[in-house]
């Protein structure tokens, strides 16, 4: 599966564990939301570097007051259909102050990339079959917007009147 | 009207760019259907019985001269000479190959024009009041903030997946002729108490298989907070709003299973937790974007035409055109003009390519080149000297496009039915066309009046029958057509779902029906009354009497 981070193909130096799975010393682990509840004080003693995955079901507000234990956040796209993370990923970025890695995971093909980025996303596992290139370009398939978002695209209406 | 600036080109190319690129993926295998297809929605292409059908936005129902002849000229070149305009100010074209779409949107595109987000689960056209800037009845210009909106929800990157398809409308007459009580989210201008203009707004309106008359959610909304509270209701309801079901996917159906005073706390809270967010468009864009929907440059003119009068006392089908499909301006010695799609004989809502030249010929000649598209699916010359009725009448009897008969029970709204559509079950298209042959004459002889009579080939709805005066639902059993009846429907200001009457009437035997409905009408009238009025006053009884006592 590869892996886009800031417009580049990286390593992925991430490892997603089961609930059951041991986890040892200091490695960067990706932990479910589940076992995040049931072993936060656990987890945010250990010397691991945390990351946590939600699945489109799980609204981050449930992790609002803890995104500061995170240095990644993955956001599960579970169909191509399903939007909620788009919502999520804002609200993470905008109102729950998150600054780590913010990943989209599940189903991530091209097409969701430029939406995604503006959204706050800055890193994305492809589905199988992706084109990695086109993907990379995708990133910045509009140079101007409409509305703003979590990214640093001026919305329109601010452009049109920053001269005046 | 509006007009492009850099910024609304650049996005548009872009786009039409990222359409191209989709599609050469699609005919090279580099994508499954299953993943191009919500990618072709998002620009309106769908994938009908015969071939791939095309729809493209007119936003607000607004459109130039200019735009038409595009739009005629994309009907010669890449479909079978004409297109059809639906319900909700869009133009399908029903015969493009999927190979030619990219460059009909590059067409579109160079005449300001699109096919974003006309169809999948996304933010649709904004649409509005067909009569807007020119209605006698309007509190205020609706344009400008539909058109805040349209870029507020254009390509929208939070908002793009949403559990299904969401419809705003906005007016600000008195009179719904945008029917925003049947939309996801309906906008009213009114005046508070303190008179300040804002909005009222209404959520979870619709039709298809669970119909609901939109629900007030605010009374008043001041300006300011318009783009911020749909972001609101657009961010609940994309969390919220179910996608285990795609038939309980819409907004209504949340807003009906929540309640509306909890669903409205939840678009509150998010409200107020937004208070931070960007979102005010600024007075100084505000007004860069109403001053390209200023009145244009009215000539003083006497109220009444007298070369109108003379010619309506000696001509009397030019008498009864102006009678019926003229309609009050607000500006002394002009009139509004509807442009009749539904000739007796034809398919409601198509329009040749030739028609659409002519149509906008006349516009340029006599209406400050602007022509608008009605949720009725007509078209309107908005702004037509008095002095040049007899002018533009001609010039629309020469094309068949002077039929008078807007709000008869001729002008029916029509889905396309199986003769094209791959949702319906049932045909729509020859029903229209055989009520239309059984009133010719009716009409005139009982001078029927004003009904709005509204034909769906499906479930679906497309052909609004909810909310028609006289609502017909084609619906197929064991491989035969029956047709339901609903009666007492309305989509203006009080907004009805009609009640199913009875038991469903055979093809052969649906005409008849309808004429005994107008038959109970007919005899049971007081004067002044129109059809609705009637049936509201002495209730269904009479009316179900008459279609199935003789069973």
């Amino acid at each position: 599966m590869t892996l886009i981070k800031n417009g580049n193909v990286v390593e992925n130096c991430w490892r997603t564990v089961d609930d059951n799975d041991e986890i040892y010393g200091a490695e960067a682990v990706i932990v479910s939301l589940n076992r995040w509840q049931n072993e936060k004080e656990a987890l945010s003693v250990s010397n691991c570097s945390l990351g946590i995955c939600l699945n489109s079901n799980q609204h981050p507000e449930v992790i609002a007051s803890d995104v500061g234990h995170f240095y990644l956040i993955a956001l599960e796209f579970s169909a191509l259909a399903d939007g909620r993370s788009f919502s999520y990923a804002r609200l993470l970025r905008e109102r729950y102050g998150f600054k780590g890695e913010l990943r989209a995971v599940g189903e991530v093909i091209q097409d969701q990339l430029f939406f995604m980025g503006r959204c706050g996303f800055d890193s994305f596992e492809l589905s199988e079959g992706t084109n990695v290139e086109k993907s990379i370009g995708a990133l910045t398939s509009f140079s101007v917007a409409y509305q703003p978002a979590a990214d640093n695209l001026k919305p329109a209406y601010q452009l049109r009147h920053e001269s005046w | 009207m509006y007009q492009y600036d850099q910024t609304d080109h650049t996005l548009i190319k872009e786009r039409v760019a990222e359409y191209r690129d989709q599609v050469s993926r699609r005919l090279e295998g580099n994508i499954s259907e299953d993943n191009f297809r919500p990618l072709r929605l998002k620009n309106g292409l769908y994938m009908q019985l015969h071939a791939y059908m095309l729809r493209v936005a007119i936003p607000y129902g607004l459109m130039s001269s200019d735009q038409l002849r595009m739009l005629a000229y994309i009907g010669r070149k890449y479909d079978k000479g004409y297109g059809h305009f639906t319900t909700r100010q869009n133009l399908q074209y029903n015969w493009p190959t999927l190979e030619d779409t990219p460059d009909i949107l590059e067409n579109l595109a160079s005449v300001e024009m699109s096919a974003i987000q006309t169809s999948g689960n996304v933010n649709r056209n904004v649409t509005s009041d067909p009569y807007a800037g020119v209605a006698p009845d309007e509190l205020e210009d609706p344009r400008p903030y539909a058109e805040i909106i349209r870029q507020f929800v254009t390509l929208h990157p939070e908002f793009s997946w949403l559990p299904r398809k969401f419809k705003i409308a906005i007016t600000g007459a008195e009179d719904d002729r945008a029917a925003i009580n049947v939309h996801d989210i309906g906008l009213k201008l009114k005046k508070n108490a303190a008179g300040e203009i804002g909005f009222i707004v209404l959520v979870g309106g619709g039709l298809g298989r669970s119909p609901f008359i939109g629900k007030v959610i605010r009374e008043f909304l001041p300006k300011d907070d318009l783009i911020r509270y749909i972001q609101a209701i657009l961010r609940v309801y994309n969390m919220e709003g179910r996608r285990d079901n795609l038939y309980k996917a819409r907004i209504k159906i949340l807003v009906h299973q929540l309640g509306i005073k909890n669903f409205a706390k939840l678009v509150e809270d998010e409200f107020k937790a937004s208070k931070d967010d960007i979102l005010l468009v600024g007075r100084e864009e505000e007004e860069r974007i109403s001053a390209f929907f200023a009145p244009p440059d009215y000539v003083k003119l006497p109220i009444d035409d007298i070369g109108v009068v003379e010619a309506s006392t000696n001509d009397n089908a030019f008498a009864e055109w102006l009678e019926r499909n003229v309609t009050r301006h607000k500006q002394a010695g002009y009139a509004i003009v509807n442009v009749s799609l539904k000739p007796l004989d034809g398919v409601p809502g198509d329009i040749t390519s030739d028609q659409m030249d002519a149509i906008a010929r006349l516009a340029e000649k006599y209406s400050f080149s602007q022509i608008r598209a009605t949720h009725r699916q007509n078209l309107v010359l908005p702004d037509v000297a008095k002095r040049d009725l007899i002018s533009v009448w001609q010039g629309l009897c020469d094309k068949n496009l002077a039929t008078a008969n807007l709000n008869r029970i001729s002008d029916i709204i029509c889905c396309p039915g199986m003769d094209y559509c791959s949702l319906a079950t049932t045909r729509s298209i020859p029903i229209a066309q055989r009520l239309n042959e059984r009133f010719k004459h009716l009409d005139n002889i009982l001078n029927i009046g004003e009904i709005h009579l509204n034909i769906s080939g499906c479930i679906n709805a497309c052909g609004h029958h909810h909310v028609g005066h006289i609502g017909i639902l084609g619906v197929e059993k064991n491989g035969e057509e029956f047709y339901q009846v609903t009666l007492g429907g309305s989509s203006s200001r009080d907004a009805e779902i009609g009640k199913i009457i009875g038991p469903a009437f055979s093809s052969e035997e649906i005409v008849d029906a309808v004429e005994k409905l107008i038959g109970v009408y007919i005899s049971n009238r007081e004067v002044g009354e129109q059809y609705l009025d009637t049936y509201r006053r002495i209730g269904p009884i009479l009316f179900k009497e008459a279609l199935y006592d003789a069973h």
